[in-house]
């Protein structure tokens, strides 16, 4: 095996009680996920794609199976214990940005160092460089509220860099812009994972959106209906 | 975890963020702060005046009147002559802890010096008086112990008559009339001061106790006298002086075993005490409002801190997906309460301190700011603002991540 495993689900299900009636909104689903991979999670509201990101995400935990990150498996830990595979391993990116009001670009996307143990002075550089990277250092203390909603979610994807997490994980990222700033916000996640070999790992219902992955995973009814690989050309 | 530093630095911006409400928050601590400093302030500053009083007349001084004590607020009964100036005499001679014993015997008079005239309280008594009260004389003498048997119209005149009826004049050798008794002044009292009720004890005028019963104020039982004052050798002695004049004064009026006294005693320290304690149970109970005040300004604190975690309940679920853990999220508010509290005490401090001052500036109390009020209130502070910030906190820690970053 020539790449690492980052991400490897293990006949996971998840099962909410609501009141009386229990819902499977996971019903034993497999798959690995390599790094460098840029994989598009799809399908309809209620197949089940939001449970898997958050227990992806490492916000939930499976009722059964497992979930190995880097092959550790994180299936059974504590809420605190998720906290710090959090800080460590994931950079989320959210639909609706979740950028903290009140405080500048540059202080949101420092703000996973504050928890994740990297010195005070050498956050600045490191954030500075994430904001580089997504093409935002001219406006790094503006407030989220000063920025466009393409510019807040650069952001925020610089946030979700700025810990060198093993995967970035971007929940339905562009549903909140119009397709004019969806297309070049793709086009950064496709340069991160070209350029800088980051895993990415995306929620989204447009295929649009999703055809700028190379591997796209359909669910249906909890359970994975499709698992398309762009053919290496 | 992260650091406090940090920590506190991100509560003091969110808290910052919202100014108007973090100082109307604070606002209720710091006029319980305040008021309890203000009250420990008078209230020990009552306290030590009281006792800087009571001790400048004496606290070694027992204070003997005729019928029986019928306990604080009682109707003194029976006769009420039942004692005299042998008594006095005899419980100086007789009892071995006491110093001095003087009777004292008069009332209210009008004085007059040529035009002038001026009312005041005359009071019959023997030479020891003075030494009873601790009391000087500016100059002259005081009258001797003959003046006393052969009751001469002779007076000692305190400060305030001096002042008052010979202004500038040498009032030693000059006769006022007294009831229109005419009296040689032979000597000028030194000046007093007020005593612990605030009476100026320099308004009055001493004469020998028989002049006062027989030619200023005639009894139905002469002889008789309305106080003894007895002052102990030692403050040690005082309870052995009382027991002393107490069994000396039952065997003069040949009182029965099992009978009531037809006098009393009263211990010039216990006096002390009861007025120490009733300021004592007053600065209690003002404290204590003023405690109850720094509780509600507590839970003024709980009450915004519910809210503030209310309305950041979808940064605290930011915070968490990006790592930090439960006790970063209740530190992050328990900080911010602890702030609020601390912030507001030590402003409380502030003002309470320039108040208790301000207080005793404007009405001339005596306040008595100890560093043990200002470590208490800050202390106290500090643990309203844990104890009220503690459940904010911990309800903030308690979100679900998920739910947290959906909640709108």
């Amino acid at each position: 095996m020539a790449a690492r495993q980052v991400v490897k689900i293990e006949n996971v299900s998840k099962i909410y009680s609501l009141g009386d009636v229990q819902v499977e909104a996971l019903k034993n689903v497999s798959f690995s996920v390599e790094e460098g991979e840029f994989l598009s999670v799809m399908g309809a509201s209620g197949s089940g794609k939001s449970t898997l990101m958050n227990i992806i995400g490492c916000l939930d935990t499976p009722t059964s199976g497992d979930y190995f990150i880097e092959g550790r498996n994180v299936s059974g830990l504590s809420g605190d214990e998720l906290a710090d595979i959090r800080k460590h391993k994931i950079g989320f990116v959210f639909q609706g940005f979740n950028l903290l009001p009140r405080m500048s670009a540059l202080e949101n996307v420092k703000l996973p160092m504050l928890y994740n143990g990297v010195k005070p002075h050498d956050r600045e550089g490191k954030a500075m460089e994430a904001l580089e990277m997504v093409g935002l250092a001219d406006r790094a203390h503006h407030q989220p509220q000063q920025l466009s909603g393409g510019q807040q979610q650069r952001v925020a994807i610089a946030r979700a860099l700025v810990n060198d997490a093993s995967m970035i994980l971007a929940d339905e990222p562009t549903g909140n812009l119009d397709s004019r700033t969806s297309l070049d916000i793709m086009e950064l996640f496709a340069e991160l994972n070209r350029k800088l070999g980051r895993t990415v790992i995306q929620v989204t219902h447009e295929p649009e959106m999703a055809s700028f992955s190379r591997r796209i995973l359909t669910f249906r009814d909890g359970a994975i209906l499709k698992d398309e690989r762009e053919s290496q050309a | 975890m992260i650091s406090i530093r940090e920590t506190a630095s991100i509560s003091f911006r969110a808290l910052m963020a919202n100014k108007m409400r973090s100082a109307l928050t604070m606002l209720g601590i710091i006029i319980g702060v305040t008021a309890v400093i203000m009250m420990f302030a008078i209230g020990s500053g009552a306290n030590r005046q009281i006792s800087e009083r009571f001790s400048s007349m004496g606290s070694n001084m027992l204070i003997v009147r005729p019928g029986a004590d019928q306990g604080p607020g009682g109707v003194r009964s029976g006769a009420v002559n039942t004692l005299t100036v042998e008594d006095a005499a005899a419980i100086s001679s007789e009892c071995p802890a006491v110093a001095y014993a003087a009777p004292t015997y008069g009332g209210g008079a009008q004085v007059v010096y040529g035009n002038q005239n001026w009312s005041t309280s005359i009071t019959g008594t023997t030479p020891d008086y003075l030494f009873v009260q601790e009391w000087t004389v500016a100059s002259g003498t005081i009258f001797t112990g003959q003046d006393v048997r052969s009751a001469t119209k002779v007076c000692v005149i305190g400060q305030t008559i001096a002042d008052n009826l010979f202004g500038n004049e040498d009032p030693l050798g000059k006769t006022i009339r007294v009831r229109n008794v005419p009296m040689i002044v032979v000597g000028v009292l030194g000046e007093i001061g007020a005593n612990a009720m605030g009476r100026d004890q320099d308004d009055v005028i001493l004469v020998p106790v028989t002049t006062a019963q027989r030619r200023l104020f005639s009894t139905s039982r002469t002889g008789s006298v309305s106080t003894i004052m007895v002052k102990a050798r030692s403050a040690e002695l005082l309870d052995a002086a009382q027991k002393q004049v107490e069994s000396l004064l039952r065997m003069r009026h040949r009182i029965r075993p099992g009978n009531e006294d037809d006098f009393s005693v009263r211990n010039m320290a216990q006096m002390v005490e009861n007025a120490k304690a009733a300021t004592r149970t007053m600065t209690l109970l003002l404290t204590a409002v003023a405690g109850v005040s720094l509780l509600v300004g507590g839970i003024g604190i709980m009450n915004i801190m519910l809210v503030s975690v209310t309305e950041r309940i979808r940064e605290i679920g930011i915070r968490m997906a990006l790592g930090a853990k439960k006790v970063d999220i209740r530190l992050q508010f328990l900080v911010e309460a602890l702030i609020l509290s601390l912030v507001g005490g030590t402003t409380g401090i502030l003002l309470g301190t320039g108040g208790a001052m301000a207080v005793s500036g404007a009405f001339g109390w005596a306040v008595e700011i100890s560093p043990f009020s200002i470590v208490l209130a800050f202390g106290f502070s500090g643990l309203v603002g844990i104890f009220f910030g503690y459940y904010p906190a911990w309800k903030a820690s308690l979100l679900n991540p998920i739910d947290a970053l959906r909640y709108e």
